[in-house]
């Protein structure tokens, strides 16, 4: 099913068990090329856990992962993952706080860097050294925080934290970002910027998005397609109209549809029929 | 405007420093001719530059990689080891070598050699127990290689391998500091070198460390201080980089202990304890976690307090006070705990916190006080 040249990421009948637990129970899904497709669902339902087997920070109990056509090879560490095309940011900041703004989006530049320790040491790569902080200067001067460079990370007020650490993660040059609750804590304006920045980046640096969101304006408005996951299964798939009227969503997650939207609720009692085989290519 | 401003005093502020480290090195040097060799003084500058080097070596480590190793005592005493065996003269292996018929190594290399091999033993060892090692995290990480250091000591001892290490009995008769002072026609020293030496080779090991740290794999190593998985998440391959630095403090913490042999003119593994793993430890958290400066400064107060200034502690006048009954043998240390605590208490993060001494430093401490003191005039003026 997605074996499609235009696949990006693709998950095979992925489970994910910690001991007796089943995070992630039999997912399958894909993500095509330039698309911003959401993974949603209520807490506790495998979405990080999903996040953190495909950048290799678990290991999957079974099933697969597969990037650009080719599988991801089991048990590889997720540096190697982020240097294949594959970059992410945290649900809780992770941001070298001790670090200046630029020293951050140097060290997401370092596998990237031709040099070894000899060579960086004794100074024989300096413009190898120039040229990653000539891009790195580009990047914060197009998100708009060089003016900060010298800054010390954890001293920046908490979006532009946020802002900083999606900035680092398209410093490792990926095809793909992996958002996770990148709005977390944001109030609804910065919400609304955060939307137009993820599509701009999409645009700019040609990429392909998938993020974990609870804002749902935020998801609905940006999103190509949208998954839902409820205690590690996959239980709706398909574009934000038909994510929104879907009665399995709704009562697992999205809650009932408020008065002034009567006309979603007809539908959404159809779907209801169906249970989970809406489908985004149908 | 700004920026080509900022450039040029950056480059004065460069100048600045390199001057002070250079007025430094003179200073040494004359002191060396003017002042007598039984000066205290001397103690201080040439342990207190040893030391220095073997505390910026764990700093690399534990200050700037995160990594919370012990081992510092275990690699001193490898590269201890090496110089020792590989430089004493010939003519003297049979005397050193008594119970063990002149020893199985007859042959010597220059002492610069010997002291980059020195490093590379403690190297190549490091990449050893790196493997297993590596795996574990913080207090256990410490603990292990606390382990294999106290493991090295006992193994240096051990008989069976006495034609190589000479085992319980002393190394000797290696080329020490003194032997680079340059003596004239009559036979007295002319030129003072013994303290200027492990000042140049202790300060050209720092000057690479601090080389490292700036570069793009030193910016690696303190991503993951800040945060192991997202630098792992960042693409920094974890194990490659603890590995490095891992050896290449053990590198320099090697040829730190092949200059303190020379300073001491005698080795004996059983010298190698924890307690010296501790006291560098010490060093390096009084001087400030990430701060070269820091435990160069740590190094030298600590040794200065430690065998200079406190000395009278022990022996019965301190201060011109004269009170036998209170200041005898082990009064110091229970003094200089206390003012360890204080230091702690007052300075949390290390007199230099994980920032540097410099001429940028001391220009904005400068601006500082003088912006104060001009907005209080104009405060004044105002009125």
């Amino acid at each position: 099913m997605a074996t499609d040249k235009n696949t990006v990421l693709a998950i095979d009948n992925l489970t994910m068990k910690f001991g007796g637990v089943t995070a992630i129970d039999d997912l399958s899904l894909h993500v095509n090329r330039g698309e911003i497709v959401a993974l949603i669902g209520p807490n506790g339902a495998g979405k990080t856990t999903a996040f953190n087997v495909i950048t290799g920070v678990y290991e999957a109990t079974s099933g697969g992962v597969s990037f650009g056509g080719s599988p991801i090879p089991k048990g590889i560490t997720p540096d190697k993952i982020t240097k294949l095309g594959i970059a992410r940011t945290f649900q809780n900041i992770r941001i070298f706080g001790s670090m200046t703004v630029l020293e951050n989006i140097l060290v997401a530049k370092h596998m990237r860097t031709k040099q070894n320790v000899l060579t960086a040491t004794f100074r024989l790569s300096r413009n190898e050294e120039k040229r990653v902080r000539r891009e790195a200067e580009e990047l914060l001067d197009d998100q708009g925080l060089l003016q900060m460079k010298d800054e010390i990370a954890s001293s920046l007020p908490y979006g532009l934290q946020r802002h900083l650490e999606i900035a680092r993660a398209l410093a490792t040059d990926p095809q793909l970002i992996l958002l996770d609750e990148p709005a977390a804590g944001m109030n609804p304006q910065e919400t609304q910027e955060l939307a137009a920045f993820v599509k701009r980046i999409r645009e700019k640096h040609g990429l392909t998005v998938f993020i974990i969101e609870h804002h749902m304006d935020l998801v609905m408005q940006i999103s190509d397609r949208i998954y839902v996951l409820d205690f590690g299964k996959l239980i709706a798939s398909g574009t934000p109209k038909q994510i929104q009227t879907n009665k399995r969503v709704i009562d697992a997650y999205l809650g009932s549809v408020e008065e002034d939207e009567p006309a979603d609720i007809k539908p959404s009692a159809l779907n209801a029929k169906k249970e989970g085989a809406v489908n985004a290519e149908s | 405007m700004n920026n080509i401003k900022h450039r040029r005093n950056k480059k004065i502020l460069t100048a600045v420093n390199v001057a002070l480290l250079l007025a430094i090195y003179v200073a040494v040097f004359v002191a060396e001719q003017v002042l007598p060799q039984t000066s205290m003084l001397f103690v201080v500058l040439k342990k207190g530059s040893i030391y220095a080097l073997i505390a910026v070596s764990m700093n690399l480590l534990n200050g700037f990689t995160g990594l919370f190793s012990l081992g510092q005592a275990g690699f001193m005493l490898i590269g201890a080891y090496v110089y020792g065996i590989f430089t004493i003269p010939e003519e003297f292996r049979q005397s050193v070598y008594q119970y063990f018929d002149g020893g199985v190594i007859h042959f010597t290399v220059p002492v610069v050699i010997a002291l980059v091999m020195a490093g590379a033993a403690a190297a190549i060892f490091a990449a050893l127990i790196g493997l297993p090692v590596l795996r574990l995290k913080s207090d256990y990480l410490a603990i292990a290689t606390l382990g294999f250091a106290e493991i090295l000591r006992a193994l240096f001892q051990w008989k069976i391998i006495g034609p190589v290490t000479n085992g319980s009995n002393l190394l000797r008769k290696f080329p020490n500091f003194n032997d680079f002072n340059i003596k004239g026609a009559d036979g007295k020293v002319a030129v003072y070198l013994s303290t200027l030496i492990p000042f140049i080779v202790a300060g050209i090991c720092i000057l690479l460390i601090v080389l490292l740290i700036r570069s793009s794999y030193g910016r690696a190593f303190r991503a993951i201080r800040d945060d192991e998985i997202a630098a792992e998440a960042m693409g920094v391959n974890l194990f490659k980089h603890k590995q490095l630095a891992f050896v290449i403090s053990s590198f320099f913490a090697g040829v730190g202990g092949a200059l303190l042999a020379m300073y001491q003119m005698a080795i004996q593994a059983n010298a190698f304890t924890s307690a010296m793993t501790y006291e560098i430890l010490l060093i390096v958290v009084i001087g400030g976690l990430g701060s070269v400066t820091g435990s160069c400064l740590g190094s030298f107060l600590f040794i200065a307090a430690s065998e200079w200034w406190l000395r009278g502690l022990d022996g019965g006048t301190f201060l011109g006070i004269n009170a036998p009954g209170i200041f005898r043998a082990g009064f110091r240390k229970v003094v200089f705990a206390v003012i360890i605590m204080l230091v702690v208490l007052f300075y949390r993060k290390g007199i230099m916190g994980d920032s540097e001494f410099s001429a940028k430093r001391i220009a904005e401490r400068f601006r500082r006080i003088f912006m104060k003191r001009k907005s209080k005039i104009e405060v004044v003026e105002n009125e």
